[in-house]
């Protein structure tokens, strides 16, 4: 059942129902604002799961780097919101009034140029997709034309996440240095501390979350998501098809970097601050391990994944601080050697085939004689 | 420009081609001309640059010295996929299909239209692209399998799936690389059948080392030894060449 004209087949429909039932309404009926949002922390790298899904699960492109992207999203939103917070009223009392406090520490006395578009809610939002996007654009370029890949593309990955870390921390009077961006207040003008404030942004981030789901079910139903997949098999016979490898690779590249940023983004709104703990190596590999849990072919997968490995993350850290990242490596080798599709790999092999019976049966009672052809082509 | 004494206009022309990995010659100052609708099979021993001469062509191997003229165009100085969209197909010698993918999806794939990234984000599965995939997977027999998936097909039925997928492409030089290699007997008669109808309106360069096979479809064969030409003209001529009894067919 391949040629499906529908957007989504019944598997999948399910699942997008489900998701948007629990998301919608059950955890907001059911959890106290603080969890909720956390649940709107969990879900930024939700967004950096799908670009994954996409970019690894079908491209076969490991990165290991999608802090990077997550950061810069996540730093061009703090940017905005700390002007706004900087204003010359609130930092009157600084030797530069209306600059970011920590300029001020680190004796700038005027805005740094790369910070004056910030200025403008408009260009930010622009910015939070673009910067990432053409960064993404340059190292897959860079990388890619040169039939760079692999295990070797992972590691250089790797390494501009380590590059990104080092940058960040140590260009403190211009990006905040190890404390990253803090003390953020408003969003135009609206204080998003508030209580109710998190819970539209929680509302805001869901629908986020599903505007990407459907551009990237879209991307893979497109024949460009067809030729990721023929790519990750059999790199030779897409290029002696006539595509140039290279160049679907960068675009799928670019649109998990993309995906990544809108997540970080989201993530300074939620948490309120943005530091470079968000960007580098071991937050970009445990993206990755959302990814692989969620299962990398699936899209929902990523979603569930992200959002069950990290309320196990808060639960058993709760409990057992230093056991954490022990459980955390061990649930990463586990599903890789046991489950390489992750929890949706379980659910299609163990859960699904169990349902289809179900409804089959029930089906066909009423002995209309009709078999259920569930795989029949839509054509 | 002056023609005059030049030779008629060759759909491929390969003169004095040499590849060489680390000093070693794979390719030696190779010259050979392909002409229009003409089918050629390069044979030779294990070893003798036969893989290397199709990896140049298709851009897959770049050429140390030598020039590939295709249609008047310079193949050296392409990338792969401009060399496709030039109108040069090449059928690897261990069946390369996708097999995450359905057969109409491989062939699908193949259809020469929405090769860029924007293109294909835009592609429409229109009734030309089924009308096509329909009339290629009925000349490669899997008509009825266009719905499975490429990983349960058998060797041979892969082999076809590939051939189909060149066919689709409609290259002007189709190039096959042990077609017929780990065929049963009957499937190697059917791919025969189907390469003598595919190769109708396009020029055909084949690597085999199946004898009976290569006597069946060539109209001109090139013995190929130590990356060099050791014989060329038709099987008749070849077969009895003294030269090439020796190092090739007498074993």
């Amino acid at each position: 059942m391949i040629i499906n004209s529908r957007f989504f087949n019944r598997t999948e429909l399910i699942g997008f129902v489900a998701l948007a039932l629990l998301l919608f309404v059950i955890l907001p009926l059911s959890l106290d604002i603080f969890r909720l949002n956390l649940v709107a922390k969990y879900l930024t790298y939700a967004f950096v799961g799908i670009g994954l899904v996409l970019c690894w699960g079908y491209g076969g492109i490991l990165s290991l780097g999608q802090g990077v992207f997550f950061g810069l999203g996540g730093y061009c939103m703090a940017m905005y919101l700390k002007l706004e917070a900087s204003s010359v009223e609130n930092t009157k009392i600084q030797s530069t009034p209306g600059i970011p406090d920590f300029m001020d520490w680190n004796q700038l006395t005027q805005l740094p140029f790369f910070w004056k578009p910030f200025h403008s809610f408009p260009i930010t939002l622009i910015a939070i997709m673009l910067v990432p996007g053409i960064f993404a654009f340059i190292i897959g370029a860079a990388m890619f034309k040169r039939r760079v890949g692999g295990v070797y593309f992972a590691i250089i990955t790797q390494a501009i996440a380590a590059i990104m870390t080092i940058l960040i921390v140590g260009q403190q009077g211009y990006t905040g240095g190890i404390n990253g961006i803090t003390d953020l207040r408003t969003l135009h003008g609206w204080d998003i501390r508030t209580d109710h404030a998190k819970f539209i942004l929680y509302f805001v981030e869901v629908v986020l979350l599903f505007a990407c789901i459907i551009a990237a079910q879209f991307i893979r139903l497109t024949k460009l998501g067809r030729i990721l997949v023929a790519m990750r098999e059999q790199e030779d016979r897409v290029r002696f098809s006539g595509y140039s490898v290279a160049n679907f690779k960068i675009f799928a590249f670019c649109a998990a970097a993309i995906f990544a940023a809108i997540g970080g983004a989201m993530f300074t709104l939620e948490v309120g601050f943005m530091s470079p703990s968000f960007v580098g190596i071991v937050p970009s590999i445990e993206m990755v391990i959302y990814t692989a849990v969620g299962g990398r072919m699936s899209i929902f997968g990523a979603v569930w994944g992200s959002l069950l490995v990290n309320f196990a993350k808060t639960s058993l850290s709760e409990s057992f601080p230093q056991l954490w990242l022990f459980g955390l490596g061990a649930l990463f080798i586990a599903v890789v050697l046991a489950f390489p599709n992750g929890l949706s790999g379980i659910w299609q092999d163990y859960v699904q085939p169990h349902i289809d019976r179900l409804l089959a049966s029930r089906k066909s009672k009423p002995g209309n004689g009709f078999p259920v052809t569930d795989g029949a082509p839509a054509e | 420009m002056l023609i005059g004494h030049q030779p008629k206009d060759f759909l491929l022309a390969v003169s004095g081609l040499t590849v060489s990995f680390d000093g070693f010659k794979a390719v030696n100052d190779l010259s050979f001309y392909v002409e229009d609708n003409e089918i050629r099979v390069i044979i030779g021993p294990n070893g003798a640059g036969k893989t290397t001469v199709l990896d140049l062509i298709c851009g897959k191997t770049k050429a140390t010295s030598g020039s590939i003229q295709f249609r008047g165009q310079e193949l050296t100085k392409l990338r792969e996929n401009e060399i496709v969209q030039a109108g040069v197909g090449r059928k690897f010698q261990t069946p390369s299909v996708f097999e995450d993918l359905t057969v109409f999806e491989n062939l699908e794939i193949s259809f020469p239209r929405g090769r860029t990234v924007f293109g294909s984000l835009t592609f429409q599965r229109d009734a030309t692209v089924k009308e096509r995939v329909e009339e290629v997977a009925e000349m490669i027999f899997l008509k009825d399998r266009l719905h499975t998936y490429a990983d349960q097909l058998s060797h041979g039925q892969k082999q076809w799936l590939e051939i189909g997928m060149l066919l689709i492409q409609d290259p002007d030089l189709l190039m096959l690389d042990e077609p017929v290699a780990g065929m049963s007997v009957s499937e190697r008669a059917k791919t025969a059948e189907l390469l003598n109808r595919i190769i109708k309106g396009r020029s055909v360069l084949v690597i085999e080392h199946d004898m009976k096979f290569v006597e069946d479809i060539a109209h001109k064969v090139t013995v190929l030894h130590q990356g060099q030409i050791l014989s060329e003209g038709t099987m008749e001529h070849v077969k009895n060449d003294p030269k090439v009894i020796e190092v090739y067919l007498g074993h």
